[in-house]
């Protein structure tokens, strides 16, 4: 019995650890800054499918997204067609890519994946902190690196408007050292809408589903009431 | 509890059971003066809400087998250009999964149409399922010289082969159209059918509106001028 | 009044009608006699409490399992090149698929939150006690099948964490001794989980499984009804009955006045589920894993595989149990049956414990202390497995040297898998030694 006594005892100490935050996908020594994620937002959406189809698209696929459902973020068949389909393609058609799956492996060692549920998979989060985390790293195949993912195969598509980071490994901070065509601040918006596009693409009915929710809430709570009503009248016969 | 409420339980029962004699309902609780309207109102307001509840769950279930945004993406309008159509000549493209011929038709041809009207079941395409309005006269067309056609017989299903020139191995009667090779079907140049074929009716003109001169619109309807 | 005559008139003419149509039937088929037999005039003890919405709720997740699986058997496609694609397209294409998919993902786990109530309620009522063995071992063998179903259908998405999962369990049955790798390769039909597996997985899911589970909920339903049900105070409603009825002093039909009250219960059931559903399907992780959403790569194992919740208290008994270290010089080599058996008898103990408890009350309400004790101890060892099942063994770190480094996270595990088995294998000790309360003649409360 003392025995057992003493394991309780034991046990007892470890509970604190495990009320700690569990671990995500990531790795959980890495800070992932929180993400924008409004899909209500539908400028900001807009914004997010248009650098999605014109930086990520072109290795990227997203199969199992069609051109069509950007009229639920507020586009017009016309915006769609005129700005984003590319020649050829339809308008109910998913959003493939035309570069083939052999063939990238061979230029990046791994095929890019498909990004249709890739924030359900990783997270908001982790999207977004991946993509403002990229630096210069000469040791690499692509010439970059990323802190959220170490040894990415993708270089740094968005190099352009970022600029270079670098990474320094002791205090574990990035730095801005060569300024690309948009600021910090114009940067994290543009990502941020990116993040938001991805977020929202991983589950278009998302905001269907939680609208709908409060009024099948609401007319269960209704529901309630009348059956609740009905049990009492029935039930006051027996007690 | 203890005695008072099996007493209570007990009357509840008595009366329970004698409602039951009555009819198997409730039916008669309104000349019953001890008529629980708690019990009533409350089971009809539960039944009429639950009711709702269950059709509303049912829409979902049911609409999931409507056509998918896949289905409807393949079964969307087709655009052709239609300016490679040399005259005499036709095409054919897909449309939910369909032949449909574009005929370019000569003036021969399209004069040929008026002239053999006693040997077709229905020359003036009464039956109205088989072409839109727009479509409802002498070439079954919105151009003359354009005939566009479901090339899916009346009959079984099979695709009619194309037998645009007169004669040649369909006899000199032949004045050109279309001749169905599981049973015989014979159709003109506007998809009419010739008396004494197994299809019944004349094949379908598909909804169709012209874009611009050379785009022509498959599955969708040319608004018409009232 | 002549109105109302008139109406009247109306009436007993349509019930003359109904009651005509009912005779029909009754003569062709025992309509009329089934009803009363599980429904008016079934006698249920009227002391039934919280606990026991669970058993009607359970069929109600049945029922709209069945429905649901059999729209999103309508779309889903079992093959490994299709499935993870097809799944999407019921997400986004098929109009409301993301409803009825959510309802059926949801539903899987609300099936087994309903049953494990269900089933703790039989514990501590003593409801698998004479004269319910049978009951209760058609109800094992309904949670086994529920187990099997969740199994299978869990690798029909045919992400990293259905085909991992797949795996890592059909390796399990290798542990067996001599005819084990034999018999994995056997289910997989190939030599690793493939699209032979996902295809024989899909007909035991969605053929082969149901079958039997309804069955067994008949068996069930059945044997409940020909005995009678169980209450809170765990005594025989049926010792005391009124000498000119027959009917039992604390006994109510079921209908209306469980029908009513079990439609309350479904009623906060599906604003439970609906709020799940419709707010966080995902929940956090433990219902829909965010592995999941990629692709099955046989390549690539995720950094980290957990099963799904409802499965982690006998994973951790899995993992807690060492292996078997081998026998040299017998030329027996080191095997993980020990854990693998552990894991399997962590399950089907359940189906003992009608002999097991050996206690002359049936009811925690009159059990002592000693008793009570032990069903907490249990409690929170199923609980503690549970969590520690859905984290890696190295969560809460390793102890030093003097232990043999060994990882705190296994280590406890193996103090509650002792104390898991303890509560049955002591069982028939302690519900002898126990001080129990005397029952009371009729039902309280």
């Amino acid at each position: 019995m003392k025995y057992i006594i003493k394991k309780v005892l034991l046990v007892c100490a470890f509970l604190p650890s495990m009320l700690l935050p569990q671990a995500g996908f990531a790795n959980e020594d890495i800070h992932l800054e929180s993400a924008p994620i409004d899909a209500s937002n539908h400028e900001s959406l807009q914004r997010g499918a248009k650098t999605f189809v014109n930086y990520c698209l072109n290795c990227h696929s997203a199969n199992y997204m069609r051109y069509n459902r950007l009229l639920d973020i507020g586009l017009s068949e016309k915006q769609i067609k005129d700005n984003l389909l590319f020649a050829g393609d339809k308008i109910g058609d998913p959003m493939k890519v035309a570069m083939n799956k052999a063939d990238a492996k061979k230029w990046f060692g791994v095929a890019p994946p498909d990004l249709s549920v890739e924030v359900r998979a990783r997270g908001a989060d982790w999207v977004y902190s991946y993509l403002r985390s990229f630096y210069r790293d000469p040791d690499s195949a692509t010439g970059w690196n990323n802190v959220v993912y170490p040894k990415v195969a993708m270089p740094h598509v968005l190099y352009e408007l970022q600029g270079e980071q670098q990474f320094d490994h002791e205090t574990h901070e990035l730095t801005l050292v060569k300024p690309g065509k948009l600021s910090a601040t114009e940067y994290d918006t543009l990502v941020g809408d990116l993040t938001n596009f991805l977020a929202y693409m991983s589950e278009p009915a998302k905001q269907q589903r939680n609208h709908m929710g409060w009024f099948v809430l609401l007319f269960l709570g209704v529901l309630l009431v009348l059956t609740y009503k009905l049990k009492k009248a029935y039930w006051k016969d027996i007690h | 509890m203890g005695e008072v409420s099996y007493l209570d339980h007990e009357d509840s029962m008595a009366e329970n059971r004698s409602d039951k004699h009555q009819d198997g309902s409730h039916a008669n609780s309104e000349s019953n003066p001890n008529v629980d309207l708690d019990k009533r109102n409350f089971l009809i307001a539960s039944s009429v809400v639950g009711a709702i509840g269950c059709a509303a769950v049912a829409v979902p279930f049911v609409k999931s087998m409507t056509p998918s945004e896949r289905a409807k993406a393949a079964g969307a309008p087709v655009e052709v250009d239609i300016s490679k159509i040399a005259p005499g000549t036709m095409m054919t493209v897909e449309w939910r999964g369909k032949p449909v011929w574009i005929i370019n038709r000569t003036a021969e041809m399209t004069a040929e149409l008026g002239k053999h009207d006693a040997q077709l079941t229905d020359p003036s395409c009464e039956v109205t399922s088989q072409q839109p309005s727009y479509c409802k006269n002498a070439d079954r067309s919105i151009k003359p010289d354009l005939a566009v056609i479901v090339g899916i017989c009346t009959h079984l299903g099979c695709s009619p082969s194309a037998k645009l020139q007169p004669k040649g191995d369909m006899g000199d009667t032949w004045s050109g159209g279309f001749f169905c090779p599981c049973h015989g079907s014979k159709f003109d140049l506007a998809g009419r059918v010739f008396k004494g074929s197994p299809a019944p009716i004349n094949l379908v003109v598909p909804p169709h509106k012209y874009l611009t001169d050379n785009t022509l619109l498959i599955g969708v309807d040319t608004e018409e001028k009232a | 009044m002549t109105n109302k005559n008139v109406i009247k008139q109306n009436k007993s003419a349509g019930a003359n009608l109904l009651e005509n149509g009912l005779n029909w039937v009754d003569e062709r088929f025992p309509l009329t006699s089934n009803i009363k037999a599980h429904l008016t005039e079934y006698y249920t003890p009227k002391n039934f409490n919280f606990w026991y919405y669970f058993g009607s709720l359970s069929l109600l997740v049945l029922v709209l399992q069945i429905l649901t699986g059999i729209f999103l058997t309508m779309h889903y496609k079992p093959d490994a090149e299709l499935a993870f694609g097809s799944v999407e397209y019921i997400m986004r294409d098929v109009p409301w698929g993301w409803l009825i998919r959510y309802m059926h993902s949801t539903g899987a786990s609300m099936f087994f939150i309903v049953v494990y109530m269900h089933m703790f309620r039989g514990i501590i009522y003593g409801s698998y006690r004479t004269p319910r063995e049978l009951i209760w071992l058609f109800g094992v063998g309904i949670f086994l099948c529920l187990m099997g179903e969740a199994f299978f259908g869990y690798l029909l998405p045919w992400g990293q964490m259905s085909y991992w999962g797949a795996q890592v369990i059909v390796n399990l049955f290798s542990a067996i001794p001599f005819i084990g790798p034999d018999v994995s390769e056997w289910l997989r039909g190939d030599y690793l989980v493939s699209d032979a597996t996902l295809n024989r997985f899909f007909a035991f899911h969605v053929i082969a499984l149901p079958f039997v589970l309804v069955g067994l909920v008949a068996a069930h339903i059945i044997a409940l009804h020909e005995v009678g049900s169980n209450n809170p105070d765990g005594i025989e409603i049926k010792k005391l009955k009124d000498k000119e009825t027959g009917i039992p002093l604390d006994g109510i039909p079921f209908h209306p006045y469980y029908t009513v009250k079990d439609i309350v219960g479904v009623v906060v059931f599906l604003m439970v589920f609906s709020t799940v559903i419709f707010f966080a399907p995902e929940m956090g992780g433990y219902f829909l894993e965010a592995n999941n959403f990629v692709p099955a790569n046989p390549l690539v194992t995720p950094a980290h595989i957990a099963p799904v919740w409802y499965f982690t208290p006998y994973y951790s008994i899995l993992r807690a149990v060492p292996p078997f270290p081998g026998v040299g010089f017998l030329g027996i080599p080191p095997s993980l049956f020990p854990g693998v058996a552990a894991m399997g008898l962590s399950v089907m103990v359940f189906a003992l414990l009608p002999w097991l408890d050996k206690s002359p009350v049936k009811s925690i309400r009159y059990r002592g202390t000693l008793y009570k004790k032990w069903l907490a101890a249990f409690v929170v060892s199923f609980v503690v497995l549970g969590y520690l099942g859905t984290e890696p063994s190295n969560i809460w770190g390793q102890f030093g040297a003097y232990l043999g480094n060994a990882d705190r996270a296994t280590v406890v595990a193996r103090f509650f898998t002792i104390v898991y088995f303890a509560f049955f294998i002591l069982m028939p000790w302690y519900t002898k030694k126990d001080k129990t309360l005397p029952v009371p003649e009729r039902v309280t409360g």
